[in-house]
This record gives C-alpha cells, structure tokens and sequence, in this order.
C-alpha cells in the first residue's frame, strides 16, 4: 500500500461522502420523495446486516457469528439496553469460538 | 426541560460509546494486519483518519495482500463505498447548516452513524445522535488502528472476542424501531433477501446496492396508499 493509493482511496470515499450533502442543496424534494430516501437508508443498513451477520468472503460465514447477532437481536426484541445486546452478542460468539464452533 | 434532553443524550452517549468500542477492537486488529503486511504504521493510521471507512480499508489491504494491483484494490475498495451516496442523500439534513458542519460531517458518515442519526425523529436530536456516535466512532477507530499497529500481534486474532458480531446486532437494534412501521419492515426485508442471494455471485459491495431494488419490489407490491394520501 502506497501513499499514493491511500489518498486516492481518500479522495473517492470523502466525494462519495459529500456527494448527497452538496445533492440535497441543490434539490428540493417532495416528501414522499424523502420517505423514500430514509427507506433507501434503511434498505442499505438492512442488507449490511444480512449480509455482515451471515455471509464472509461470500460464503457462509460459520454458525457463531449469526448466533450471536441473532442472541443480540432477541436482547433488542426484548427491549435489553443496547450495551448489553452488543455485549450479548459479542460474547456469544466468542463462547461459540471457544468451544470450536468456527 | 433541559434535564429531559441531559438525560437522554446520557443514554444516547452510552449507545455510541458501546459501539465504538466493538469499532475500537476491530481498528485494532486493522492495524496489526495492515503492519503484518508491510504498512508502515503511520501510514496505516493516515488511511484510517483519511478513509475512515473499516470494510473498504479491509478491502483495499486483501486485494493487495492477493497480489492485486493498486487500481483494482481504489476500485473494489470504492465500491462499497458508494452506499455512502444514498445515504448522504438521507441523512443530508442531520449534518447541520455551517459549512464547517457540512465538510467535517459528511467525512464521518458511517452505516453506525447513519443508524443512530435514523432512530430520531426530532431534527435536534438527529444530529446531536449523528454527532455524538461519529465523535465516539472516530475515536476509538483511530485509537484502535494506532494501537493494533504498535501492539496488535500480541492481542491475538481480534475475532476470538467476537467483535464481528457486534457491528451486525447493533445496527438491528437501532433499526428496530423503525421496523415496527410495516412498509419499512417490508423493505428491509427484501433488500436484506436480495444482498443475500446475490452474495455469493457478486464482487462485494454490489449486493448491498442492489438491496435498492427491494426498495421498489415492496413499493410495487404494496397497496396503493390511497389512505394516507388522504391524511397528508
């Protein structure tokens, strides 16, 4: 990895970053259009976890990680604070991986 | 009146703290792997402060490390970044007014971020929520990075703790709320089924785009709205 490479990478992220901001100034939308684009939000996140919680390398990603998410939903469903789903989740798949589930 | 909002930004201070501590030990281990594999350490934290976007750094560091070319590890790296536009597009107003606000604010947008920025309703406290979770974030990720690279081969493999399992969970939290709303319970439930399928077909970073199409398959599917139209 280079410099050069790193500010490349830099560059693109912080424009794709600041492309919706400097977007939204420009625009005046409707907002229908607005709920849409909180839903596309949450569309995104949605897919993040689904795939974070069960996929790696695009395989399967081994039974601990998506029993701990699923532990640390179920502490979320029950309306746990949120320290102890992260805590929850984190430490459930970390016991999973003691015992030698991968 | 003023305690009321006290209180809850102590709350809200506790969430992000908890997420950017998980954010924390997955810098670390960023930062031992970077420095295994030949990053000098300080550019390591360079590209962390200048990116600051985990899984493409990840990204960047596994196309190179398969012996990759620079272009294609911007490239693939990029990709999963571009998820940052649509949300950026979101969450546009959480930012603030200032320029300052604007320029620094877009920079630490994040999935966490946004996630905390959404569970609000009340334009004050989004972006304090905003504010307060990239604050914390961006802390710990810079800290973490640094000490992974100095001291990261002696804390072992940072998945033993089961970090990755905490970014997954966190982020179901803060959605929850939101899911309870049936049209975006419907949407998040076909874009996660999408970014699923084409997982396994895909370069990563183009199924989370492509759960935006479940955007339309559950607004195509829904009954017309006419009710709320009505309301509105």
């Amino acid at each position: 990895m280079t410099l050069t490479t790193v500010l490349v990478l830099a560059s693109g992220t912080y424009a794709l970053r600041l492309a919706g901001p400097l977007l939204r100034d420009r625009l005046h939308l409707p907002e229908r259009v607005e709920r849409i684009m909180s839903h596309a939000a949450t569309a995104l996140l949605a897919a993040l976890v689904a795939t974070a919680a069960l996929t790696a390398d695009g395989g399967f990603s081994g039974w601990a990680r998506p029993l701990g998410v699923a532990v640390g939903a179920l502490a979320a469903w029950r309306r746990l604070p949120f320290v102890a789903v992260v805590v929850l989740a984190a430490s459930t798949t970390a016991l999973l991986r003691l015992v030698g589930i991968p | 009146m003023c305690s009321i909002w006290r209180t809850l930004d102590r709350k809200l201070l506790r969430d992000a703290l908890a997420v950017a501590a998980a954010t924390g030990v997955i810098g670390i281990s960023f930062g031992a792997i970077a420095v295994a594999s030949g990053m000098p350490a300080w550019l390591a934290a360079a590209m962390s402060t200048l990116v600051f976007a985990g899984g493409s750094q990840f990204m960047a560091l596994g196309v190179l490390a398969a012996g990759g070319g620079a272009v294609a590890a911007v490239l693939a790296a990029l990709l999963l970044n571009v998820r940052h536009l649509p949300f950026g597009l979101a969450i546009a107003d959480v930012l603030g007014p200032g320029r300052v606000d604007r320029f620094l604010g877009c920079h630490l947008m994040t999935d966490e971020t946004v996630a905390f920025a959404l569970t609000q309703t009340d334009p004050r406290r989004r972006r304090v929520a905003y504010w307060t979770s990239a604050t914390a974030l961006f802390v710990t990720w810079n800290t973490g990075v640094l000490v992974g690279a100095f001291a990261g081969q002696a804390l072992g493999d940072p998945n033993a703790f089961g970090v990755d399992a905490a970014f997954p969970a966190s982020i179901i939290a803060l959605l929850l709320p939101a899911l309870r709303d049936r049209a975006t319970a419907r949407v998040a439930l076909a874009a996660a089924t999408v970014a699923l399928a084409t997982t396994p077909v895909l370069p990563a970073g183009l199924p989370v785009l492509l759960a935006l199409l479940g955007l339309l398959a559950a607004y195509t599917t829904a009954k017309p709205q006419v009710s709320e139209e009505k309301i509105g």
